[in-house]
């Protein structure tokens, strides 16, 4: 007989931390390959050297410190990919080490690990390499330019914001991805194909990214915006659906996940509308990354017969 | 509908379709003095006398506590500390067997002369407790406190744990005799409206049910509720929740809400002890899991699961955990030479799970919020535990936590969050 006394419940679901890993990266794998087919192989590097540099920062980081190696989790390949999804196409490949590096080691381990990071590890490394080498941060190209030398192209956002006399890519073309931007961002429609299958897998739920993209869409449409681009150009659908619902740095509540969605829509939209920088997706996540704790706390849920 | 809960795979079709078999008596007993809730018994026989089928051996002490009886009759051989399915030791009276079947004279009565405090007394001195797990005594049930007043009888034949039949199995071969003992409570306690709840999968009891209703000896309204299957249905806040939609205060009871939920069996044992002067001696339980032959059987109390196993051809081996009671709140015991009690459901034969020897981290995916059906946050008491900051569990609600193991079930990195609530309880109560 098993010499081991476990308590109850003797049944458990077949879910797990590996497998939930595992779907995520699924889901990503529609958009990796419209990222390669719009921005050429090199990507292919850059998403390589990234998943690479990830594990290996873990493995080092669980081999110092003497703890139980988890590489085989897949978080840290799940980071990899997301953290190579917010970086331009011809981003340099020490710079992509780096901020592999930094993800891992930086803001995930340091904090405790798996469960325990306060921000989004892809987008706080995204962060710091902005601020310490914008120009190589802000390099975007023209799709279908392979060359390793491609001619830079500034995003939709961007030539919205600096109101350029340049002729924007049409919806059509700003939903199925031709347009320039990060690696991951661009297709909307490949992102949305990943994003189902999370909602399907119930991995994800709809609240943060609806709620989200919806809060956009209304400021777009009450500030007289153009809605279209708002929700198509930048990294809004990708950081709903992708980073916004990252388990560890988003509230456990469903009231939670309500606020934090609507909040993390405002900011982005404020960011983009009265900011300095043409996008707002990855800092309004930080941001309300640093209020999941308190949001938590003012929303969980009142137990059963508390009613009167 | 209840908010909460999970979906689970109810394994019932390897009992479902067997029918109640009578379990041989045993060469040996082993009665413990405490199966039910409240004081234990007193034991009123010694070492080496004779005992009947029937006869008292542990005599109520005090208002929540029970009779015990001899489930056979024989020779008292040794009183002493016995394990119980519960994994605690407690004074056990081990009666050995003479195969003469002597019994108590069993007095026929008919109910519908009885008055209620009548009924409660007998319902006290059959030893009838709740037989759907919990065994609280019955007749305290029944005991209606000043101020209170109950509307409805609820019959729960939910069944909602994976495996087990033998309520299911009751419902269908002792259709007639649960609606009479139904009847019987429900004079007791002078209620004219009773609810049988059970989850979809026992449908086919539904023409069973209508057909006894058919032929109720008093006035009495009789509704057959579907459930869905969703676990825990059965349980009796989230049963009546459903029925009635009302909610029972938190540390409340359900008479609070004005009903009173009887397990199935134990509406059965009412019925026996009332009319036909049978007090509870015998259970029915299901044996299933990695066992041969899976059965339902109705078994005299006291006799060793060991012995059950054995007839049910489950062999205990390497990587099999032996469960008493239900998947989901059943205890693991590590030896079998433990006798059945009252509030045994069940015997299973488990596979020993993929579990991570070392607990790992909460990755805060959410999930078992969602399933808790009594809206705590079992993540945050789980993290608390790990911290020994008990204070906090207990600012978490921990103690309206109903152990049903949602949570433990649903969680992605397997975390034991139905341990650490019962540590924090534990600890909270030595405080």
């Amino acid at each position: 007989m098993s010499n081991k006394i476990y308590c109850s419940p003797h049944l458990h679901s077949s879910e797990t931390t590996g497998k939930i890993m595992f779907y995520v990266v699924i889901s990503l794998l529609p958009a990796t390959i419209g990222g390669i087919y719009f921005f050429g192989l090199y990507v292919l590097k850059v998403i390589l050297v990234s998943i690479i540099s990830c594990v290996f920062s873990e493995f080092l980081f669980q081999i110092l410190l003497k703890k139980e190696i988890k590489i085989l989790d897949g978080s840290a390949v799940v980071t990899g990919i997301l953290f190579a999804f917010v970086l331009p196409p011809r981003i340099p490949l020490w710079l992509v080490m780096i901020g592999g590096f930094l993800a891992i080691f930086l803001v995930k381990e340091l904090f405790g690990g798996l469960g325990f990071n306060i921000f989004n590890p892809a987008l706080t490394a995204r962060a710091i390499l902005l601020a310490s080498y914008p120009v190589e941060m802000t390099k975007f190209t023209k799709p279908f330019d392979y060359n390793i030398d491609a001619i830079t192209s500034p995003t939709p956002l961007f030539i919205i914001k600096e109101k350029m006399n340049i002729q924007l890519p049409s919806l059509w073309q700003m939903f199925i991805g031709n347009r320039s931007g990060c690696i991951g961002e661009t297709s909307v429609l490949l992102l949305l194909l990943g994003a189902i299958f999370l909602l399907y897998k119930k991995v994800i739920t709809w609240h943060i990214p609806i709620l989200y993209i919806l809060t956009v869409a209304i400021l777009s449409l009450l500030t007289k915006e153009n809605i279209g681009y708002q929700i198509l150009g930048g990294g809004l659908i990708l950081g709903a659906f992708f980073m916004a619902t990252d388990y560890v740095t988003s509230p456990i509540t469903k009231n939670g996940k309500i606020i934090f969605g609507i909040g993390c829509g405002m900011i982005t939209f404020l960011i983009r509308k009265v900011g300095g920088y043409p996008e707002g997706v990855c800092y309004s996540i930080l941001f309300m990354n640093t209020l999941v704790p308190l949001i938590n706390k003012y929303t969980l849920p009142k137990k059963f017969g508390s009613k009167k | 509908m209840f908010k909460g809960g999970v979906k689970l795979l109810d394994f019932k079709s390897l009992s479902k379709n067997s029918e109640i078999e009578e379990f041989k008596e045993p060469d040996k007993v082993v009665i413990p003095l405490s199966q039910h809730t409240g004081a234990p018994a007193k034991p009123v026989v010694k070492k080496g006398d004779y005992v009947i089928e029937g006869q008292v051996i542990g005599e109520i002490n005090g208002f929540v506590s029970s009779y015990v009886h001899s489930s056979i009759s024989g020779k008292v051989v040794d009183i002493l500390p016995w394990n119980l399915p519960t994994n605690r030791k407690f004074l056990s009276i081990i009666i050995e067997n003479d195969g003469q079947k002597k019994s108590i004279e069993k007095i026929k009565r008919d109910w519908l002369k009885l008055e209620s405090n009548e009924i409660i007394n007998i319902v006290r001195e059959s030893g009838i407790v709740g037989l759907g797990g919990a065994a609280f005594p019955t007749h305290v049930k029944l005991t209606i406190p000043e101020g209170k007043k109950v509307e409805f009888i609820i019959i729960n034949g939910c069944e909602c744990e994976p495996f087990l039949t033998c309520d299911y199995r009751v419902l269908k071969q002792y259709t007639d005799e649960v609606i009479e003992g139904l009847q019987i409570i429900c004079k007791a306690t002078n209620v004219k409206k009773a609810f049988i709840g059970i989850e979809h999968n026992k449908i086919d009891l539904v023409p069973l049910l209508n057909n006894s209703i058919k032929n109720l000896k008093i006035y009495l309204e009789v509704e057959i509720k579907i459930l869905p299957e969703k676990y825990p249905q059965g349980s009796e806040k989230h049963l009546i929740k459903s029925i009635l939609n009302r909610e029972i205060p938190s540390g409340g009871l359900p008479i609070d809400v004005g009903c009173l939920v009887f397990n199935v069996q134990t509406t059965m044992a009412v019925k026996r002890a009332v009319c036909d002067g049978i007090p509870l001696t015998e259970r029915i339980l299901t044996c299933s899991g990695l066992v041969k032959s899976p059965k339902n059987l109705k078994v005299k109390i006291g006799t060793l699961i060991s012995e059950i196993l054995n007839f049910c051809e489950g062999e205990i081996k390497s990587k099999r955990k032996l469960v008493v009671g239900g998947p989901m709140m059943g205890i693991q015991i590590p030896y079998p030479d433990v006798p059945v009690i009252k509030g045994t459901t069940g015997i299973l034969l488990l596979p020993e799970e993929n579990i991570p020897e070392k607990v790992q981290p909460c990755i805060r995916c959410g999930k078992c919020l969602e399933v808790c059906p009594m809206f705590l946050a079992p993540s945050e008491i789980g993290r608390y535990v790990e911290k020994d900051r008990f204070d906090k569990c207990e600012n978490l609600n921990v103690f309206d936590c109903i152990e049903c193991g949602c949570c433990s079930y649903i969680c992605p990195s397997k975390r034991p969050l139905v341990d650490f609530i019962k540590y924090a309880k534990f600890k909270l109560r030595k405080k």
